[in-house]
């Protein structure tokens, strides 16, 4: 018989989800059964980007359910049904479908729902609330036959709806309601400002229209009438007036709601009926609802801990926010309407720069109490510590938001910050616990962000938590020893600059102009890699021979047995039935074990070093090349079959990646480098898993970089759209070069990405934007590298000099006799070592 | 009185890198610094891999000593002294070498 208890969450959304991973990880879990309701068809998604489901993100993409999540954890899910009822006192819950649980613990996490004016015709056809993402699929619909929209509100999702019309190049307009826009969060000021950009954007605002009613429009769907008289024409309407708390099976129970709605609960976050809690956006807390998710995962957490019989309390949230609208930066802190008596408000406007800041401060000058910041918004995270953590403001406060006119920083060192702080809202990690983390080995961005979640959720607070990080290792006196090794005190960034600016060719140069000693596998090999990725020399030419790994110095796989293995080139994964049959023949002839890659090619293992010329003698005049298998190059360009086969290929993928393949191949990084093309968005090539992945649209190309499979998986990150080829190959171009020239040795794309400062939006600057005034550099380095392309098995067999390093014996022609294979179903593998004793006993019989 | 046995013609070594001779029944790695006029032979068995192959590993000093690094799991051997720097239990025999009249000469009998 079952002693367990019974759980019951309703509402399975960001909060609701959030609660239940807090839940499962906590030493109460296995005293309850879990049991969740759903209404919508998708378990948990991350609503807060739901915008870029436009920019190509699938439901997959955003969903926040890790795979087997509720299986592993024993969760009973009842997806697509909604519980409409509860009976308190007889503790039970009933759904829609008559599913009907008793239990002895209830979390309510119903969320909210979009407000929609009730004007005369607001049901009318196409006019949507921008919530689910059904809601998104039917805007994308009524899209196909639109071309103007209109968006009823001005707020914060306002202007992403805005944007999101935009994308679906529709002519956009805001309607807000109020004389200006992100009402709650800014002045009058830094709305103007906003407004300006956003119409500079292309988007028209109109600003204290009351909608009165919508009717048919003359040249578009509808016409929207206003209260002064004025009209709007347009086909689409799309509300974002706000949310409100869903309450009503709270209201249907009984259980006590706010007067302006949202259901009542105490710091516990418990409700007025016994062991039922609230949490997120359908909850109201001292009068007071939140629409951000940081509340909603704190009160979860809350409700963890009082669980547990542990004390916990909500104690109301930070409402600040930072965000990036269309390319304008806009951040609130605090209370940025000056409402406490005798507070101050210092000012600075800059017209030229469209740029708008404003700081509210208390009476005495000593706090800050809230900020607006319009188009430029890096004093944010300063700005925000101040705030919350009631640090004493510099004498004269306004030097927090005026253009600073020498080196002299203003910014508030991490140092100043007192362990409690708050670093990261969305996991509620402060800067004790990084600082923890940090003296436990954390030493670099990926292992803080895996150890303690922090930077992992919005990534807002990322700048901060590298600053964080680099003076806690300062402190601690651990030397943050970046020099690549013995022989060169500089950083593989450092010497890549070295090597460019001083025309460098050879790792001697280097050695003797900036280093010292002999040199080491290391640096030799970082070098090397440098020298190749920039100057696409011969690997093997005199001069850089010393500095290649033995994969790279045989141009094959040393196995464990000491032997290589080979793979030819097959570009996209396409070989004729001549080439496979040619490679089968080769194969069998020098008895190699021969299996499939995951990169769609064959490889043959087994060879001897000898071996590998005459092997590769046989492989070109078959008519392959080297496939770079051995080195940190790019490996393949894994395509699905695309549209030239496949019922749903929406582009030629294969075309693509046979393309691509031939441009990139020989490139040396840092890394080895594999990229994938899916035909459509079935993904069948698994491109978000590569470092560059990309996958075709109605629209062009959608590319993908910095993903990893592996050991440790990343997705990639979506980083343009609807790409002609052309602009797609510049991008890619410049993506590979920087990461050439600016990654760690040995450092693969994804971890590069979790360790720049900025990230994506860092890279984008940098790619896109070009920030840092580098692209047509980047692009002709690629095209230097792409326009010396060799196949190095080609120029080293042409060389008798190079063939006869191959020889095992340099003195002899034997060859190494302790290379023993035995057969396995059917091929040859490395003897181990019970069967080469026994190997060597029978011999000597 | 060390026992010279002839291997091969100077030219027959690679620069900074390493070749493997057959040296009687034994396998011999020879490493050659052409800057120093610098010669070094060891075993060519890798002690970790059980695979005769350090002769292909990456040359190099540590704290100014010669070494050779093991292709295959990357630890270091002092190319005077055979000595494993990762780990004291393990070591790899060392061979006299020199260069007579452009011709490179072992000896086994260190």
């Amino acid at each position: 018989m079952s002693t367990k208890q019974t759980l019951v969450v309703i509402g399975n959304g960001m909060v609701g989800h959030n609660f239940l991973e807090s839940f499962v990880a906590s030493d109460i879990r296995d005293n309850y059964e879990i049991v969740t309701f759903c209404e919508e068809q998708r378990a948990a998604y991350d609503r807060v980007h739901l915008t870029e489901f436009f920019s190509g993100k699938t439901a997959e993409d955003l969903s926040m359910v890790s795979d087997g999540f509720f299986e592993t954890n024993n969760i009973k899910l009842h997806l697509n049904d909604k519980a409409v009822e509860i009976d308190t006192m007889n503790k039970l819950v009933v759904s829609e479908k008559g599913v009907a649980i008793s239990y002895d613990k209830l979390v309510l996490a119903t969320g909210s729902y979009a407000f929609v004016p009730p004007v005369t015709g607001h049901d009318r056809k196409n006019c949507f609330v921008y919530r689910t993402i059904e809601d998104l699929e039917a805007m994308m619909e009524a899209a196909k036959t639109s071309k103007v929209g209109a968006v009823i509100g001005g707020g914060l999702l306002g202007l992403e709806a805005a944007k999101a019309l935009q994308n679906l190049n529709l002519k956009t307009h805001v309607v807000q309601f109020s004389p200006r826009l992100m009402a709650a969060q800014l002045d009058d000021g830094g709305a103007k400002m906003l407004a300006d950009k956003i119409e500079a954007l292309g988007v028209s605002v109109l600003t204290s229209k009351n909608t009165t009613s919508i009717v048919d429009g003359d040249e578009c769907l509808h016409k929207m009438n206003f209260a002064d008289g004025s009209t709007l024409e347009t086909d689409m309407i799309l509300y974002s007036a706000g949310i409100r708390p869903r309450d009503e099976i709270a209201r249907k129970s009984e259980i006590k709601v706010g007067a302006r709605g949202g259901i009542v609960i105490d710091d516990q976050c418990k409700t007025s009926a016994k062991d039922v809690y609230a949490i997120g956006e359908c909850a109201a807390w001292n009068g007071q609802t939140f629409g951000l998710v940081a509340p909603g995962y704190s009160m979860a957490r809350t409700v963890v801990a009082d669980l547990a019989g542990k004390e916990a309390s909500f104690t109301g949230a930070d409402m600040s926010t930072k965000l990036k609208l269309n390319g304008v930066d806009v951040a609130s802190i605090g209370d940025p309407h000056a409402t406490a008596e005798g507070s101050l408000v210092y000012t600075y406007q800059n017209g030229a720069d469209e740029i708008y800041k404003r700081i509210v401060v208390s009476a005495d000058k000593k706090k800050l109490l809230g900020a607006v910041l319009v188009g430029d918004a890096s004093g944010y995270g300063t700005l925000l510590q101040y705030c919350l953590n009631d640090i004493d403001l510099p004498e004269n406060p306004d030097s927090l938001i005026l253009p600073s006119r020498s080196d002299e920083s203003v910014g508030l060192g991490p140092d100043a910050l007192p362990a409690s702080a708050q670093i990261c809202s969305c996991f509620d990690v402060t800067k004790g616990q990084i600082c923890d983390a940090v003296e436990s080995g954390c030493h670099t961005m990926g292992e803080l962000k895996d150890c303690t979640k922090a930077a992992t959720g919005c990534g807002g607070c990322s700048a901060l938590l590298k600053s964080v990080l680099d003076c806690e290792l300062e402190k601690s006196g651990f030397e943050v020893n970046t020099d690549m090794c013995e022989h060169f005190a500089f950083t593989r960034q450092d010497l890549y600059n070295l090597v460019m600016i001083n025309k460098i060719k050879t790792f001697d140069d280097l050695l003797s102009q900036h280093g010292q000693g002999r040199g080491c596998d290391i640096c030799r090999q970082a070098v090397g890699s440098i020298l190749a990725s920039y100057w696409n020399d011969y690997i093997l030419s005199d001069d850089h021979l010393s500095q290649q790994d033995t994969n790279d110095t045989f141009l094959a796989n040393m196995q464990k047995d000491g032997t290589y293995s080979v793979v030819p080139r097959m570009t996209g994964g396409e070989v004729t039935p001549e080439g496979l049959i040619a490679i089968g023949q080769i194969a069998k002839k020098y008895n190699l074990y021969t299996k499939v890659t995951g990169g769609q090619r064959v490889d043959l293992f087994g060879a001897r070093m000898d071996q590998l010329p005459l092997i590769w003698q046989e492989l070109i005049d078959a008519g392959f090349e080297s496939g770079h298998a051995y080195g940190k190059s790019l490996r393949t360009v894994k395509s699905c079959v695309g549209s030239t086969w496949c019922r749903f290929g929406v582009d030629d993928s294969v075309g693509l990646a046979v393309e691509l393949e031939h441009r990139y191949k020989g490139l040396r990084a840092p890394h080895k480098i594999k990229f994938a093309v899916s035909g459509c968005t079935r993904e069948c090539a698994e491109a978000q898993s590569k470092d560059i992945g990309i996958i075709a649209t109605e629209g062009g190309w959608n590319l993908y970089v910095c993903g990893n499979g592996g050991m440790k998986p990343r997705h990639g990150d979506l980083f343009a759209t609807d790409l002609d080829k052309e602009t797609l190959i510049k991008y890619i171009d410049r993506v590979l070069v920087f990461y050439a020239r600016t990654a760690d040795r040995l450092q693969r794309t994804s971890v590069w990405m979790e360790n720049m400062e900025g990230g994506l939006d860092y890279l984008k600057s940098v790619v896109i934007d070009d920030k840092l005034g580098l692209c047509n550099d980047l692009e002709e380095q690629m095209q230097h590298v792409v326009d010396t392309y060799q196949c190095e098995w080609k120029t080293t067999i042409a060389d008798e000099s190079k063939v006869k390093r191959f020889r095992h014996f340099i003195n002899s022609d034997k060859t190494d006799e302790n290379i023993l294979f035995v057969e396995e179903r059917g091929q040859i593998r490395p003897a181990n070592e019970e069967e080469r004793q026994h190997m060597a006993v029978t011999e000597e019989a | 009185m060390s026992n010279w046995i002839d291997i091969c013609p100077l030219d027959d070594l690679q620069a900074d890198s390493g070749v493997c001779a057959l040296v009687e029944d034994k396998q011999v790695a020879i490493f050659y610094l052409p800057k120093e006029q610098a010669v070094y032979a060891v075993s060519n068995y890798d002690p970790f891999g059980k695979v005769h192959v350090l002769s292909r590993g990456l040359l190099g000093d540590i704290k100014g000593e010669p070494m050779i690094a093991s292709p295959l799991y990357k630890q270091h051997y002092s190319l005077l002294t055979g000595q494993c720097f990762e780990d004291e239990a393990v070591s790899i025999e060392v061979y006299a070498v020199r260069i007579e009249n452009n011709r490179v000469e072992v000896s086994l009998e260190g």
